[in-house]
């Protein structure tokens, strides 16, 4: 029986779909059987993502409505051995689907496969009741900023009240340049804010969206720290205790007189 | 010279102090579910139970929520209200 894994955040835009692409592929580099469910319907964004957007013949809806089956739906990820897609449709909306549905949904799929990662549609109405009903466990992604981390706390009150209990949460586009200067709220900060049990912290890291042109997930990016930092939480979902990522925040004395000078050089423009 | 301040790491508080301060104050309203309407209505409350043992300045009277820090460095929500009194009614000697 496999886990229901729902990727969360409430606000829109911080990182939850390239974070079930990531994690979803790092699992199944480790062996697991993955599928990743796109839960936001009408804003279909998982598959281009993973760069599978010319395979979808069925999707989310096509099965609960009963015009295909499961498995017709499901696309295999040909690179990867065991990870499987389950788009969102794009033409209906949020109310296509009731969370009684999703949650059959989820338990026909924890059959199949070893880690169900179902990626959260942005806000707090239907979709994201959908989204979450059938999932055992919730990841809670956000950036170091106030916006994200209010509507953070929002959702980890919201998935307790649907017993949902104990969210990890996932820190995502960490710069270390502006946590060093002040400027930016620190590992710490977020989680003393949000008082819950940290996942993993990805580093911001223009090779995202580098790779997420290209339609490749950024694990397979040895020297990515995104990268590094995605498999680093897929080893922890799996139960092992890896040690949150060494990032060097030590920039020393001459970086921050260039960067005061740096400074200067702006206004002076 | 303001930059210099910031270079030796004094003078201005950091932004991010300031947004996790916000954001501690922004919480504690969220969590509890206390809407400006709600508190309103208390300040409402208080104000007809103060008024018939006092004359207040309705106008300046200021209740809200706020984190109070405490011996052991945490610290507590508490319900502040700032009421100027105009003039204490003479109710005649006290009872009891």
């Amino acid at each position: 029986m496999g886990e229901v894994i729902v990727i969360t955040s409430g606000k829109g835009g911080v990182g939850k779909t390239t974070a079930t692409a990531n994690i979803g592929t790092a699992l199944a580099l480790s062996g697991k059987r993955v599928v990743l469910v796109d839960a936001d319907i009408g804003l279909r964004n998982l598959d281009v993502v993973m760069g599978l957007e010319n395979r979808i013949v069925y999707d989310l809806v096509d099965v609960v409505e009963k015009v295909c089956r499961l498995k017709q739906a499901l696309i295999r990820d040909k690179r990867f051995e065991g990870l499987y897609l389950l788009p969102a449709a794009q033409t209906k909306d949020k109310t296509a689907v009731s969370p009684q549905q999703m949650q059959e949904l989820c338990n026909q799929l924890r059959e199949e496969f070893d880690y169900v990662l179902i990626d959260c549609p942005a806000g707090i109405e239907q979709g994201f009741k959908n989204a979450i009903a059938g999932a055992d466990k919730a990841a809670v992604v956000t950036v170091p900023e106030v916006s994200a981390v209010r509507d953070a706390d929002r959702i980890i009150g919201l998935l307790a009240s649907n017993d949902i209990m104990d969210p990890r949460l996932i820190i995502n586009r960490l710069r270390l340049d502006m946590v060093k200067r002040g400027d930016m709220m620190d590992i710490d900060d977020t989680i003393d804010i949000l008082g819950i049990d940290l996942l993993g912290v990805v580093p911001d890291d223009e090779r995202v969206v580098v790779s997420t042109n290209r339609g490749e997930p950024v694990v397979l990016d040895d020297d990515s720290l995104a990268g590094r930092a995605y498999k680093n939480i897929a080893k922890r979902l799996m139960g092992e205790d890896i040690p949150i990522m060494e990032l060097n925040t030590d920039e020393g004395f001459l970086a921050r007189l260039k960067r005061l000078f740096n400074a200067g050089k702006k206004r002076a423009l | 010279m303001i930059d210099l301040f910031k270079f030796f790491g004094k003078g201005e508080s950091k932004s991010k102090d300031i947004a996790k301060e916000r954001l501690k104050l922004v919480l504690i309203h969220d969590r509890a579910n206390i809407s400006p309407k709600y508190l309103d209505m208390i300040k409402d409350d208080v104000i007809k139970v103060i008024s018939s043992y006092m004359e207040i300045d309705e106008e300046g009277l200021d209740i809200r929520l706020s984190r109070i820090p405490q011996e052991d460095d945490t610290y507590s929500t508490a319900l502040i209200a700032n009421i100027p009194i105009k003039k204490v009614k003479n109710l005649g000697p006290n009872k009891g």
